[in-house]
């Protein structure tokens, strides 16, 4: 057992630290740093440096136009991002909906949709939940009906983070009301956001921002070549593009970057005549956040490297999710509680571009509180970590 | 022992509720919170008109009450509205070191506060002072024209609409002394004080406060103001934890409904045991802060030890509890906990801001050991 990189692995690392070093722009990565607001013009200028140098869609082959990591280098690729306070990649396009074409679409899907991720002519985004269906996907009931050669889809998605930005949507719609199981009367499309009857709204998140939407459909006509997989089959679609979804939650990279924000601040903020680092109490919770990292980023490598074996990862997905999610939860804590009374100071703007007031108290400060209501999320979306537990009880434990 | 209400606080209780309930809806709250003032000024003139600001004083000092029940009597319900009105700058942080040292101008102010007409506020927090309290650089000097303060405060609660400020200074020792402690009050218009005023994570005001050169006028004898400081804030920990208790109350009650009409996998949430079991912690848990909260309230006026131990048993308590009702709550809802238009969020984040204010739950565990140590 050696976990250290092979010499091989340190290279890639190298390589890819000195690309981030030298590509990302620098007002892009203050911006990051400074957990200020992306725009969407951001997100697409940062896409598409990453294209030109053909990493952008990490899982796809590269006669695609993918980088064609493997797992142990997508791994090392996504930590020196978040190291390098790089903006994530938004998944959508590249991490969801191009692994699923490739593995479900048409040679036409493919010819026409892969090449626009690349380019950044479609900003999709994931139209599943609905208001009646959270967990319980599967009882979705968005429908399409088929007429012609059209479906006419009516219905409410939401939750659709980025919707605002998005031009069109991969959905999950129901096609058979009547099949014998929820699950197979489903059917997964490929939706213009540009046609008549998709109305976008805002939801305002409980930190005032605006990340996710409602989006209501009304007699929108989606061409029948826009069905990716067979009709009724979407739930075999769906479940194949969850386990990409899945393995990007653990987001130990966040994690390791967010304890080391932490011990820097925590040198800085004075409790008591020393540095909070010293102090009793937070040192030893900072130390007992740090072991579980410790351990939590050996569990991740452990995964990664049976998938670079070629081994499908199982319900220990569902361990990493939850573990990982609630690591990071901690560590936005732990950053709120460091910064003490300043934690209270909420000014929205700051987090424009081109707000230049003195900050009130430590610069740190600003973003920690809503950070931390922000990452609340984690837990909730993705498969919330209940609905982990569950498939951990049935699938892993036999329960 | 005695743990039913007597008279006057049962009918104080209930013009609370009733006035909360009919007239604070949470839109309400809201659209005071978003004032510039960060509160509605005519709510809380008739909230100081039902006498719940003159409930935390006692009769020498204007008031109808003043003990440990009538402030978590009172907070308690504030937080089961999350109410945004300045009953804690004013009636508890800027009321209580006037009732305590006095001083020519008091008796006046303390009538005009608890009328709802003189808005204060207590500026004592300072930048690098994170929740020490003694910690204090202000310093006060004497000259010919009288008290004269230089130095900066930090989130300085409703400090920017405030019309009195009871400032604290060092007029001798060190940084962290608890002698050489002096109280002063300022007026909003004084040469010398600039105030930055700004809003919080969960819809209160505070503001930054720079001292220069600004005229002052003593409460009490400078140099001995550090029982009464340790006192106000004493009254505030019971006061925020009183609020917590309410806070979780109301934010148990949202979820409880939640569970029970939301449905997944064909019936209520609620049946599924993962949740049933983690509503019953919060249950506990809220349980074992009303009993801290009673304990606290019932041992304000008990000899510093014993009033400390148990005010920072509240706060930790409080600290602890506010958090874990705070995330528990939004993840039984799922998405929806997480929206602004929801009211649970907006009680979640009270809950755990509180943690914030005069030492969070470590402070108060680390204090309340380092007291127990002492005796
Ligand atoms: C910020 C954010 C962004 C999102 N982005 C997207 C997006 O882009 N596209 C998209 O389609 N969706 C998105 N989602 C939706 C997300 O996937 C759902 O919120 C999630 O599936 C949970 O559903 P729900 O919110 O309806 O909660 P519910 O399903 O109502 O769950 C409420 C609570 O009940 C628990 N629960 C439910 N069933 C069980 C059970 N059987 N046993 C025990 N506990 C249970 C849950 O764990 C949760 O605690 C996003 C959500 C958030 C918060």
């Amino acid at each position: 057992m050696d976990l250290d990189l092979s010499p091989g692995e340190a290279a890639f690392r190298d390589e890819v630290r000195a690309w981030l070093a030298a590509a990302l722009p620098a007002r892009i990565r203050d911006k990051v740093r400074a957990q200020k607001r992306l725009t969407k013009a951001d997100h697409e200028a940062w896409h598409a440096l990453l294209a030109g140098r053909g990493w952008l869609c990490l899982h796809w082959p590269r006669a695609l136009g993918g980088a064609g990591f493997t797992p142990v280098q997508k791994h090392i690729f996504e930590a020196e991002m978040v190291a390098a306070d790089a903006p994530r990649i938004v998944p959508f396009g590249p991490n969801m909906l191009g692994p699923v074409l490739i593995e479900f679409g048409t040679a036409a899907q493919k010819a026409h949709c892969l090449p626009r991720i690349l380019s950044g002519a479609d900003w999709w985004c994931q139209g599943y939940s609905e208001p009646g269906a959270g967990s319980d996907l599967a009882s979705l009931a968005t429908r399409a009906v088929r007429e012609g050669d059209h479906y006419i889809v009516n219905g409410q998605k939401t939750w659709t983070t980025l919707g605002h930005h998005a031009n069109a949507m991969f959905a999950l719609v129901r096609t058979d009301p009547a099949a014998p199981k929820p699950q197979q009367g489903i059917s997964f499309l490929l939706i213009d956001m540009a046609s008549p009857g998709v109305e976008v709204r805002p939801i305002v998140t409980l930190d005032g921002e605006h990340e996710v939407n409602e989006v209501w459909l009304t007699d929108v006509r989606v061409p029948v070549e826009n069905l990716v997989g067979r009709e009724n089959d979407g739930w075999t679609v769906a479940k194949y593009l969850l386990g990409f979804e899945r393995t990007g939650l653990a987001g130990t990279a966040f994690s390791r970057q967010g304890f080391e924000h932490l011990k820097r601040i925590a040198r800085i903020e004075q409790a008591d005549g020393r540095p909070l680092a010293e102090d009793p109490a937070f040192s030893l919770r900072m130390a007992e956040v740090e072991i579980d990292l410790m351990a939590m980023d050996v569990f991740n490598l452990r995964m990664v490297s049976a998938a670079n074996a070629g081994e499908a990862i199982g319900p220990e997905a569902s361990l990493i999710k939850i573990k990982g999610t609630e690591l990071r939860q901690r560590i936005t804590d732990l950053l709120r509680r460091a910064v003490g009374p300043y934690a209270m100071p909420f000014v929205p703007e700051a987090f424009d571009e081109g707000y230049n007031d003195a900050p009130i108290g430590p610069g740190h400060a600003a973003p920690l509180a809503r950070q931390y209501f922000n990452m609340r999320k984690l837990s909730i979306y993705g498969g919330s970590n209940e609905i982990q537990k569950n498939i951990v009880a049935k699938t892993m434990l036999g329960l | 022992m005695e743990f039913t209400l007597s008279e006057e606080r049962r009918m104080l209780a209930e013009t609370a509720a009733r006035y909360l309930r009919e007239r604070y809806p949470l839109e309400l709250r809201h659209a005071n919170a978003a004032r510039a003032e960060g509160f509605s000024p005519a709510q809380w003139r008739e909230m100081a008109e039902l006498g719940l600001v003159a409930a935390l004083l006692p009769p020498e000092a204007g008031g109808l009450g003043g003990a440990g029940a009538d402030i978590a009597l009172v907070f308690e319900h504030l937080g089961r509205a999350l109410v945004v009105e300045p009953f804690l700058a004013t009636g508890v942080l800027g009321a209580t070191p006037l009732w305590r040292l006095g001083g020519p101008e008091a008796g006046a102010l303390l009538e005009s506060a608890a009328a709802g007409a003189t808005l204060l506020a207590l500026a004592h927090g300072e930048p690098e002072g994170r929740y020490a309290p003694a910690h204090v650089a202000t310093t006060a000097r004497e000259g010919a024209a009288g008290w004269r303060l230089a130095g900066r405060k930090a989130v300085v609660l409703n400090g920017d609409a405030a019309a009195r400020l009871v400032v604290s200074a060092r007029v001798s020792g060190a940084l962290t002394d608890e002698d050489g402690l002096a109280l002063f009050l300022v007026e909003a218009g004084a040469p010398g004080l600039t105030r930055r005023g700004y809003g919080t994570v969960e819809g209160g005001r505070a503001a930054e406060i720079t001292l220069e050169d600004c005229p002052a006028a003593p409460l009490g004898a400078p140099g001995t103001a550090f029982p009464v400081i340790e006192e106000v804030l004493a009254r505030a920990c019971l006061a925020l934890s009183a609020e917590v208790l309410g806070l979780a109350e109301t934010a148990k009650g949202i979820t409880l409904e939640h569970m029970r009409t939301r449905k997944q996998f064909g019936r209520p949430i609620g049946q599924f045991q993962a949740l049933q079991h983690r509503m019953v912690e919060m249950v506990l848990e809220i349980e074992q802060l009303r009993s801290a909260v009673m304990l606290a309230a019932a041992r304000l006026g008990a000899p510093r030890r014993e009033r400390e131990r148990a005010v920072s048993a509240a706060k930790n308590l409080a600290g602890r509890v506010g958090r874990l009702v705070a995330e528990e709550c939004i993840q039984i809802h799922g998405g929806i906990g997480m929206t602004w238009e929801h009211a649970l969020p907006h009680y979640a984040k009270r809950l755990v801001m509180i943690d914030h204010l005069f030492g969070d739950s470590d402070h108060h565990l680390a204090r309340f050991r380092d007291l127990g140590m002492a005796g």
